[in-house]
C-alpha cells in the first residue's frame, strides 16, 4: 500500500475528452482551410543549436547511425518539406525540452506547428487569433510591441536602457553575483517573465510583436523607428505564453550564421556545442518559399480551455507518472 | 558536500542558503519561449523557520545540507538539554537544546519516539508523532450531561500540555491527541 506507485492519471476524464475535442477542432480548422496535416520525425539525428534549448539524446544504433535527438520542434524537417514543395503544412506533433518542468511546463508536451506559404507575420497573426479565438470563444487579441510592453510593465525601454540602468532593474529578483554572467538578452527575459508576463493577456488576449534583433531566432529582421526588430509574435492569454511565431527567415548563409552565434553562446555558457543540421540548410539552399510559421502549446491552450492552471491537470501521465 | 542544480530542485530537499540550512517547499521554472530560463523557488529555512522565496538561473546550484531526520527515543531532561536515543539499536545519544526542542517540549513522554533532525550532526528540531496518547493530571470534574460550556473544558496532560477535553473525561484516563492541531481526538482505553 505505502510503496505503491502513483499509476494513475493525473488529468480527470473531462480533461482527456477536451483534449480529444480540441485536436478534431483542430484538424477540422486546418482542413477546412486546406493546409495538409503532415507528420515528420520525433526521433532526428540532429538538435538544435538554441542556446536556451536543451534537447534529450537518444542512442539510436541502426544501420551504422548512432546517437540522435528527440526533437525540440519540427521546424527543421517541416521546412525541409516546405522547400521540397509541400506547399502550407501543419502538425500535432510531441516535442521534447529537458529540465523543463513545473506548472506549466512538462519536458514532454504536445506542439501545434504550422506553416502558411505567401503569408507574413501579421497575416499568420490573424490565423493565430482565429483558432485560439475560436475554440476558446474568447475576445480577439490586442497588439502590442515588446518595447512598449517592457516600458509599461517593467519601467524600462529595452532598446535605449544602458547595461547598468538594465542590471539595477534586475536586483528586485537577483543577487549581484547572479547578474555578473547574465547577458543583456538574459536580463531582458528575466523582466519578460516576471514584471511583463504575469501581466500580459489578463483581460483581452495579447500579441507582442517587433522582438529585439538579438531575440529573431529564425526570423526575418527589419527596421522599425530606427531599431532593428524581429518579425516574430507571441500570443499571451491570461499571462500564459500560448505560440511563438515568425515570418521566417530564408537566407541560408544568414541562417548558418546565426547557428553558429548560437554555439558560441553556448560554449561561453559551458553547455555543449550542438551539430549543425546540414539537411536543413540545404533545404533552405534549394529554397524555401516565402512564409510564416508557428508554433503553439497544445497543452497550455487546453489548460486555458479547461481553466487551470497546472498542465499536470490536462496530461494523462506527467514526468513523475509518466 | 554535495551539490544540486535547478533540474534536481524538488520539494523535500535540504540545501545550503545564505549558510543556513532550507528544505526546498516549491520550484518553479520560468522561462520565456525561446529565452533564459530561471527558477523561482520557495524554501523553508530550518533555523529560524521563515519562509524564503528567491530566483535562481536554470543551472545554478546549492550546496546540500547535512540535514537529516532519526527515530529517537526520549530518555529525560536534566534542566538544561532533552536527551534522546537512536532507536536503531546504536543507542548513541544527542542532548537537544530549547530551541531544538520548541514547542514538542509540551509533547515529551519518556520512552516515546520522536523525529530528531540533525543538522551536522546536532539537533536542529525536534517533532513530535502527529498522535500521542498521554494521561490526564488534572481537570475540572465535569458533570453527565452538562453542556453548558459547549461540551468540553481545558485538562492538563503529563507532559503539561492542556488540551480541550470533552466533559466525561477524568483524571486519571489516557486520551489521544492530534499534536499538529492540539486536538483532543478520542479517549484510550486503559488495559
Amino acid at each position: 500500500m505505502k510503496n505503491q506507485p502513483d499509476w494513475q492519471p493525473t488529468a480527470s476524464r473531462a480533461a482527456l475528452k477536451s483534449r480529444a475535442q480540441q485536436s478534431a477542432f483542430v484538424r477540422g480548422f486546418f482542413a477546412q482551410r486546406n493546409v495538409l496535416e503532415v507528420e515528420t520525425p520525433v526521433l532526428g539525428r540532429c538538435g538544435v543549436t538554441e542556446p536556451n534549448l536543451d534537447g534529450i539524446s537518444a542512442q539510436i544504433d541502426a544501420r551504422g547511425i548512432k546517437g540522435g535527438w528527440l526533437q525540440t520542434s519540427p521546424e527543421y524537417h517541416m521546412k525541409r518539406l516546405l522547400a521540397a514543395g509541400s506547399g502550407s503544412i501543419y502538425q500535432i506533433s510531441k516535442v521534447f525540452r529537458n529540465g523543463e518542468r513545473g506548472s506549466r511546463h512538462n519536458p514532454e508536451f504536445s506542439m501545434l506547428e504550422w506553416y502558411r506559404t505567401g503569408f507574413d507575420d501579421t497575416a499568420l497573426m490573424e490565423e493565430v487569433a482565429d483558432l485560439a479565438c475560436g475554440w476558446l470563444q474568447c475576445p480577439r487579441p490586442k497588439t502590442t510591441s515588446y518595447r512598449q510592453a517592457m516600458i509599461t510593465w517593467a519601467g524600462i525601454d529595452p532598446f535605449a536602457v544602458t547595461e547598468n540602468d538594465l542590471r539595477q532593474r534586475c536586483r528586485e529578483w537577483l543577487e549581484p553575483e547572479q547578474l555578473q554572467d547574465l547577458s543583456r538578452d538574459g536580463c531582458l527575459d528575466l523582466l519578460m517573465s516576471f514584471a511583463v508576463e504575469p501581466n500580459l493577456g489578463t483581460e483581452t488576449p495579447v500579441f507582442i510583436t517587433q522582438y529585439p534583433a538579438s531575440q529573431a531566432s529564425l526570423a526575418r529582421i527589419s527596421s522599425v523607428d530606427g531599431f532593428d526588430v524581429a518579425h516574430r509574435f507571441e500570443l499571451y492569454i491570461d499571462g500564459l505564453e500560448l505560440c511563438n511565431g515568425y515570418w521566417e527567415l530564408t537566407n541560408p548563409d544568414e541562417q548558418r550564421a546565426r547557428f553558429e552565434a548560437d554555439n558560441r553562446l553556448r560554449k561561453a555558457a559551458g553547455k555543449p556545442e550542438m551539430e549543425i543540421d546540414e539537411a536543413f540548410l540545404a533545404a533552405l539552399e534549394e529554397g524555401l518559399p516565402e512564409c510564416s510559421g508557428v508554433a503553439l502549446g497544445l497543452d497550455r491552450l487546453l489548460m486555458l480551455k479547461t481553466g487551470t492552471r497546472d498542465i499536470s491537470d490536462v496530461l494523462a501521465f506527467p514526468l513523475e507518472r509518466a | 558536500m554535495a551539490s544540486y542544480s535547478t533540474n534536481e530542485f524538488r520539494g523535500g530537499l535540504k540545501v545550503l542558503l545564505d549558510g543556513d540550512p532550507c528544505i526546498i517547499l516549491e520550484n518553479e521554472i520560468v522561462k520565456p519561449g525561446k529565452g533564459q530560463a530561471f527558477n523561482r523557488v520557495k524554501l523553508r529555512n530550518l533555523m529560524t523557520n521563515r519562509v524564503w522565496e528567491r530566483t535562481f538561473k536554470s543551472g545554478e546550484s546549492l550546496e546540500a545540507a547535512d540535514v537529516m531526520d532519526h527515530d529517537m527515543e526520549y530518555l529525560y531532561t536534566d534542566g538544561e538539554f532533552w536527551h534522546f536515543m537512536l532507536t536503531d539499536g546504536s543507542f548513541e545519544q544527542y542532548a537537544a537544546d530549547a530551541k531544538a526542542v520548541g514547542d514538542t517540549v509540551k509533547w515529551l513522554k519518556e520512552q516515546d519516539v520522536y523525529t530528531v533532525t540533525l543538522y551536522n550532526g546536532a539537533p536542529l528540531t525536534v517533532t513530535p508523532p502527529n498522535f500521542v496518547e498521554l494521561e490526564v493530571v488534572e481537570t475540572d470534574p465535569g458533570m453527565k450531561g452538562d453542556t453548558a460550556q459547549g461540551g468540553s473544558k481545558p485538562a492538563t496532560l503529563s507532559t503539561g500540555a492542556v488540551v480541550n477535553v470533552p466533559l466525561f473525561i477524568t483524571i486519571g484516563e489516557v486520551v489521544k491527541v492530534d499534536t499538529r492541531s492540539g486536538e483532543y481526538m478520542n479517549r484510550v482505553k486503559n488495559n
